[in-house]
């Protein structure tokens, strides 16, 4: 009798111990779900604050950049501006780009000839004007 | 993994446009940043091929080809002379792809990826709205300014009564229809939004004078740059966002640097009307004196037994296309052992370093071309003082005369050099409807004429 009882225990006892670490591995799981999820909501993804930190960080460069431009070249410097702002012409390639053809493609279309007027205007027009830059004797 | 090498390309490409722009810091660096800038455009525009939205090609290349086709032949056979019209339009290229890019991603979210929940997300919205309202401005003022200064409309302030309501109502109507639109989004009120941002445009610039275009153009560049800057946003491209911050920040310095060449603030300068009427007193005609007209021989004389001439270019140099006769007539003054040197005032001309590059290209060496603040110390020593199609930015009035308009502003202080030339066309005033009164100094001489002519006398003169 007593001899049933002890393995009942013994057998009870195992299941237990089966069971607490089911438990445990469960509860990893969990911790580890929580923090994938706590990952995802984290502010760092959001894409608009993720531009503005760009933003932001790229209006001081420019401004220390640009102070650095020597006056004699403020010329060049607006037709490369000119020449680098045709770099809208990604957003308008991808516009283009789709197989159906609809009101954006055509509009996308427009956009890419138009930004590449500018690109090629402007690298062109400002290699022009620096080859003319020479100093004394040269 | 496509999407992040398209990201990585895009770094390259804003790193290569930065040291594009850092080469400009001196010449013997600027034509290797040029090319740097080119290779991070070739890079960014070689990853987005690659990317999956675009599935044909055609119109892609296509466009790519025409466009570039158009820009380089626009870009090889512009004259000098005519970069400020070639910025202008260049800049409202920008401002009308962003309104196009912007209306495609309007009607076409899903490929840029741009979240869709029923109707489009109030970011998406304000990011549309801003770089359709940006572009359109900047689209139709640029086209304004460049008909201004390619002679296809009048160069003067065009004024009207009530001019400024009109203005100031219209652009009331702008910023109602960008609120409808971020609240509402529907394509109506984006075309609502892009017409009343267009017509605004147009009445921003045409109230401004000729003269004021160096800072008009760079207010443009500056906005061209900030209308990228939202496609960037709305597309989630970091490279857009960033070269439009550069381009923004650099139009925003130079309308900065120019205003400050003006002594006016940039408000004054865009409400416009400047120039239309004299505003200060006009002096009494009897106490201006007798004015000291000269020729050719008689400069060519003086000015080859001077030790040191200084030359003061202005807008008039660049309408004669004088630069190359002055070039000569300065190589004729060397050989005969006078030194010679340029001096330039930020707003001479009309557009930030006009007259540089017109100098360049008449092979002027930029070391001898020197900055305002540089050379005014050097008048009290300089022999000749040589005034070439410039008025107002030698005025003395702006030193020492309160009531003047343009009092304050700084100014080249040919005054203290020994004896000063003017080469005019007349005795009209600058600009600014301001009298110089140097013109009547008793060591001043006038030379009545074309400044190219002018220029072609005195080498005959001297030769």
């Amino acid at each position: 009798m007593a001899e049933t009882i002890d393995r009942d225990a013994a057998a009870l006892a195992e299941r237990a111990g089966e069971l607490a670490s089911e438990a445990q591995r469960l509860a990893a799981e969990a911790a580890d779900l929580a923090h994938r999820a706590a990952q995802s909501d984290a502010p760092a993804t959001d894409p608009v604050l993720f531009g503005l930190t760009v933003f932001a960080l790229a209006c001081f460069v420019g401004y220390y950049v640009v102070w650095k431009v020597t006056p004699a070249l403020h010329a060049p410097l607006m037709s490369v501006a000119n020449a680098i702002s045709g770099v809208v012409v990604l957003g308008a390639m991808i516009a283009a780009g789709p197989a159906i053809f609809g009101v954006s493609k055509l509009l996308g279309f427009v956009a890419v000839v138009v930004a590449s007027v500018n690109i090629f205007g402007g690298f062109i027009i400002t290699q022009r004007m620096l080859q003319m830059y020479r100093k004394k004797g040269s | 993994m496509e999407a992040s090498i398209a990201s990585f390309a895009y770094l390259v490409a804003a790193i290569c446009f930065i040291l594009g722009i850092r080469g400009l810091a001196s010449p013997e660096t600027a034509r290797q940043g040029n090319w740097i800038a080119i290779a991070g455009m070739a890079i960014a525009i070689g990853a987005t091929l690659l990317r999956p939205q675009i599935v044909t090609f055609e119109l892609v290349l296509g466009g790519i080809v025409i466009g570039g086709a158009i820009g380089t032949v626009i870009a090889l056979r512009v004259k000098i002379t005519d970069l400020p019209q070639l910025v202008a339009i260049f800049n409202s290229l920008v401002g009308l792809a962003a309104v196009l890019i912007a209306a495609a991603a309007l009607e076409s979210p899903s490929l840029y990826g741009i979240p869709v929940e029923s109707g489009l997300a109030t970011h998406s919205l304000v990011e549309i709205m801003a770089s359709t309202a940006i572009g359109a401005v900047t689209f139709t003022g640029s086209v304004v300014a460049f008909a201004k200064l390619h002679g296809l409309m009048r160069s003067a302030p065009v004024t009207f009564t009530g001019q400024r309501a009109v203005n100031a109502f219209v652009g009331l109507i702008v910023l109602m229809a960008a609120l409808a639109f971020a609240g509402w989004g529907t394509a109506g009120l984006f075309w609502a939004l892009a017409l009343a941002a267009l017509i605004w445009g147009v009445l921003v610039v045409i109230p401004i004078g000729g003269a004021d275009m160096p800072v008009v153009i760079s207010v443009l560049n500056s906005a061209s740059g900030w209308a990228s800057c939202g496609i960037g946003f709305t597309l989630d491209n970091p490279l857009m966002i960033i070269t439009g911050a550069l381009v923004g920040a650099s139009g925003a310095i130079l309308s900065y640097i120019m205003c400050k060449g003006m002594n006016r603030s940039l408000a004054h300068v865009l409400l416009g009307g400047f120039g239309g009427e004299t505003e200060g007193p006009v002096e009494d005609a009897e106490d201006r004196g007798p004015v000291k007209a000269g020729n050719a021989d008689d400069a060519a004389f003086m000015l080859r037994n001077a030790g040191s001439v200084v030359i003061v270019p202005g807008y008039g140099m660049a309408v004669a296309q004088a630069q190359h006769a002055l070039r000569e007539m300065v190589d004729l003054l060397e050989g005969e052992g006078v030194r010679v040197r340029y001096a330039i005032h930020p707003v001479a001309g009309r557009m930030p370093g006009h007259m540089n590059v017109l100098l360049a290209e008449a092979n002027v060496p930029y070391d001898k071309v020197v900055e305002m603040e540089a050379i005014n110390r050097d008048f009290p020593s300089t022999d000749i003082a040589f005034v070439i199609g410039a008025n107002d930015i030698t005025n003395p009035s702006a030193r020492n005369d309160t009531s003047s308009p343009i009092y304050g502003m700084p100014v080249l202080e040919v005054d203290r050099a020994r004896m000063v030339m003017f080469v005019k066309r007349s005795m009209a005033s600058g600009y600014a409807g301001v009298d110089n009164p140097l013109f009547f100094n008793e060591n001043t001489m006038m030379l009545f004429g074309d400044a190219k002519a002018m220029c072609e006398g005195i080498i005959k003169s001297l030769e």
